[in-house]
């Protein structure tokens, strides 16, 4: 990776998404959203449901267009990024072929984009090394457990090894102690590929321990309402131990605090659950 | 606007039809087209191919040339109403039969287990082979004024083709309800047959009613064929039969059957479909059967 | 093996041959004579003695109902690609295959055999595909439009075009429900390739054999093509149900 850390991997600017409605209208997903990702920082999409996080990600990833405002990923438009595959992405759900092995589901991004045999075995053995899944590469999806699932799933978003990474709660549907160490190693697999990551969750922890910067949305309409610094160091000190730490614990208060600290946007978060 | 756009579409469809054997009456050669010794397209004659307006005009015209014979639709139309009443009694014995059998199965997990492959099997099995040999029990059944009818022994095979989706449909469907659900009657402290009752029942209706769809198709095949194999007259498959020998000499006549034939299906399904829309409450998330 | 798997497995066997056994006894304790019901001893011994004949009358039955079935089959994986990726074709189409899913494909029968002859085959085999074409086709274009929302949204992330799509989800993701449909039309298209036989056309096939038989008072030899005519449908159920599976594999969750 040659790019300089001061270009942007992701520019939302004045982005709105109105989805139409049934009886006339629409509903507003998002209004005047604008966020800048610099390459190779890690952000977090959080909020409550509703808040219109997953939409902005999919924003991101061309597979909505906004109805108003523009969105640029590595200065290219969302929609020729996504023909350059300047991203990899991962969703809530592994979202794997099911009749496909491990290696065979890791390696379809590369088949569909015309890599050879033998680079495409040769970067499957790699990935599945690097999720630490050795001896499952001959393994289909359903002999899986869900953690390994979302491990392939990972591994399929790095195939190409994109410069940003986009991912939508990948570690939701994780028992926490799976959820922590998928963390852990989601925050080395970074380290060692420089990626730019956007990350949405509703974990503050999960935000906290793996982001840049966190950036808090509320919602109806989807709006950012704060974003905030977390300082807790470069990728590779995002260790175990950064768990315990005070200053960990103070920049989940502070993400706490901008998620509850406005009373009546909490009260209309409850009612609008459209995610 | 978009029904009336299918609506459109579906009639262009069925003209289309039309004009498309219409065209290949016109176009094709008489013998048909044959590859080696094999006919792969029809024979276009008249004998093979009659005119839909041949067809249509002969379907006016009396049944035969004797004096005071009704027009022909008049008699399909009689035929097919005959047949689909034989094929209403099969479709509701099929259903009782089919429903129980589900109810044994779900109840009692031996049952299911000695049953299932055997309900799975019977389907494999044609019974309508056996119609000749149907007709012969039924001459045999005999008690007081009661007297076994040929009729009877129709409906016998045709509820026999009609009660195994349905079986099928509501076991599936007695098993759908969610553990969460059952969990509740449980905690309810709710015996079986009302869990029977006011789960399982109720959750079997998205099943059941492409069940009860496939059942009305099912003894309307039966009921026609084995009119033709027990030789009970009155009824839309016989009449094929015998309009089919006279095809020679008046090859229109034996499409107005085949139309009775297609109608009688058209009934059937229609009245299921109205069925399971007085059941649409039980149907928030169908499903195929 | 455990208790249950035992029972799955013991129990459809046990009340089978309960079932024979009971038939059987009551044939001899009741003196039921063999125009009525004749005992699976009877039936067994004469399938042993008449296999031959059975065995070509099943031939010309089974290969009237796989010819239907192959030809049924691929016109409907072929039409049922064209509907999903052409809507004025579905809708073109709709209400005729709905109309055909519902009334006796049978009853075209004589027609046919006017139309293509009475002394060969083509007709049965027409039938056949007909009945065969229905579950395949509706079972095909539903899988082909089930399509995971998630799946279609991974594609397009990799902005893969719509045939690499095509080939890489809709038509794995199709496959189960298409062998689905073959199994269901197994059983159709050898049942309605059998009826066809009692509709005219040439005297062979197991139809007109179990036919033929009653109507010369031989009950056995009748019984004996029905064995016939079970182990044919059993046959194309069984090689059907081994398709499916295999296409299912592995399909359990994910």
């Amino acid at each position: 990776m040659s790019e300089s850390s001061a270009e942007l991997a992701v520019s939302v600017a004045e982005v709105g998404k109105v989805f139409p409605a049934r009886k006339g209208g629409g509903v507003s997903a998002l209004e005047a959203v604008s966020v800048d990702i610099a390459a190779g920082e890690f952000v977090s999409l959080i909020g409550p449901s509703g808040c219109g996080k997953s939409t902005l990600m999919r924003l991101v990833a061309d597979l909505d267009s906004p109805s108003s405002g523009t969105i640029t990923v590595f200065g290219k438009s969302a929609r020729q990024a996504r023909r350059d595959q300047d991203y990899g992405i991962a969703f809530q759900q592994a979202g794997l072929l099911p009749w496909r092995t491990v290696r065979e589901n890791i390696e379809l991004p590369l088949q569909l984009h015309g890599v050879g045999k033998a680079a495409r075995r040769a970067r499957a053995s790699e990935l599945i090394e690097l999720v630490g899944l050795g001896d499952f590469g001959d393994r289909h999806p359903d002999q899986l457990s869900g953690g390994m699932q979302q491990r392939v799933a990972i591994a399929r978003s790095l195939a190409e090894s994109p410069r940003l990474l986009l991912m939508d709660e990948p570690f939701g549907a994780l028992d926490e102690m799976t959820r922590e160490r998928m963390q852990t190693e989601l925050a080395r697999l970074r380290a060692e590929t420089g990626a730019a990551v956007v990350f949405v969750t509703h974990s503050i922890p999960e935000a906290v321990y793996l982001s840049d910067r966190v950036v808090v949305m509320s919602p109806r309409p989807g709006r950012i309402v704060q974003v905030l610094d977390m300082k807790l160091g470069g990728a590779e000190d995002r260790t175990d131990a950064l768990r315990e730490d005070a200053h960990f614990f103070e920049r989940v208060s502070a993400v706490r605090e901008a998620l509850h600290g406005d009373p009546a946007s909490a009260a209309r978060a409850r009612g609008a659950e459209t995610r | 606007m978009k029904r009336l756009r299918g609506a459109l579409l579906g009639i262009a469809g069925i003209v289309l039809l039309g004009v498309l054997w219409e065209g290949y009456k016109a176009l094709a050669p008489a013998i048909g087209v044959k590859i080696g010794a094999i006919t792969v397209l029809p024979r276009t004659s008249d004998a093979a191919m009659p005119h839909l307006a041949t067809m249509l005009q002969r379907a006016l015209d009396p049944v035969t040339a004797a004096a005071g014979s009704p027009p022909l639709w008049t008699a399909v139309l009689q035929a097919s109403l005959f047949t689909v009443s034989i094929a209403a009694v099969s479709w509701v014995v099929g259903v009782i039969v089919g429903f129980l059998i589900a109810t044994l199965m779900q109840r009692f997990r031996t049952a299911e287990s000695a049953l299932l492959p055997w309900v799975v099997l019977s389907q494999t099995v044609p019974l309508i082979a056996l119609a000749p040999l149907v007709k012969r029990w039924g001459s045999l059944v005999h008690f007081g004024a009661f007297d076994w009818q040929d009729w009877m022994s129709v409906a016998l095979i045709a509820s026999y083709l009609a009660f195994f989706p349905v079986s099928i449909g509501a076991l599936r469907g007695f098993a759908s309800p969610e553990p969460a659900h059952l969990d509740l009657m449980r905690a309810y402290g709710v015996g079986w047959w009302r869990t029977y009752l006011r789960l399982r029942v109720p959750a079997s209706v998205p099943y059941l009613v492409p069940a009860l769809r496939l059942a009305a198709a099912n003894a309307v095949i039966g009921t026609v064929v084995a009119e033709v194999s027990i030789g009970l007259s009155g009824g839309v498959g016989r009449m094929i039969i015998e309009f089919a020998q006279t095809g020679s000499s008046d090859p229109a006549k034996q499409w107005a059957p085949i139309f009775g034939a297609v109608l009688v299906g058209l009934v059937a399904a229609g009245a299921v479909a109205l069925l399971g829309l007085a059941l649409h409450k039980y149907r928030r998330n169908e499903v195929t059967a | 093996m455990s208790r249950s798997r035992t029972v799955r497995i013991l129990a459809p066997i046990l009340f089978g041959l309960a079932v024979l056994a009971l038939w059987q006894g009551l044939v001899v304790a009741l003196h039921i004579l063999p125009f009525v019901l004749p005992g699976p001893i009877a039936i067994g011994t004469q399938f042993g003695l008449r296999a031959p004949f059975v065995l070509t009358s099943a031939l010309v039955t089974a290969g009237n109902a796989l010819a239907g079935l192959l030809i049924g089959t691929v016109l409907a994986a072929v039409f049922a690609a064209l509907t999903a990726s052409v809507r004025v074709l579905d809708e073109l189409s709709a209400p005729l295959v709905t109309a055909a899913s519902v009334i006796p494909i049978v009853s075209l029968a004589p027609a046919l055999y006017t139309m293509f002859g009475a002394d060969v085959q083509t007709a049965r085999v027409l039938i056949a595909a007909l009945a065969a074409f229905i579950p395949v086709y509706f079972n095909t274009l539903r899988g082909l439009r089930t399509v995971q929302p998630i799946h279609r949204d991974l594609m397009r992330s990799y902005a893969a075009s719509r045939w690499q799509a095509t080939r890489a989800v809709t038509v794995p993701g199709a496959l189960p429900y298409f062998f689905t449909g073959v199994r269901v039309a197994s059983s159709l298209a050898v049942i309605s390739s059998l009826i066809a036989e009692d509709f005219g056309g040439p005297i062979n096939g197991l139809g007109t054999s179990i036919t033929s038989a009653v109507s010369s008072s031989n009950y056995p030899l009748a019984w004996a093509f029905v064995l016939g005519a079970i182990i044919t449908g059993l046959v194309f159920y069984c090689v059907t149900v081994g398709l499916e599976t295999a296409a299912t594999w592995h399909r359990a969750s994910a």
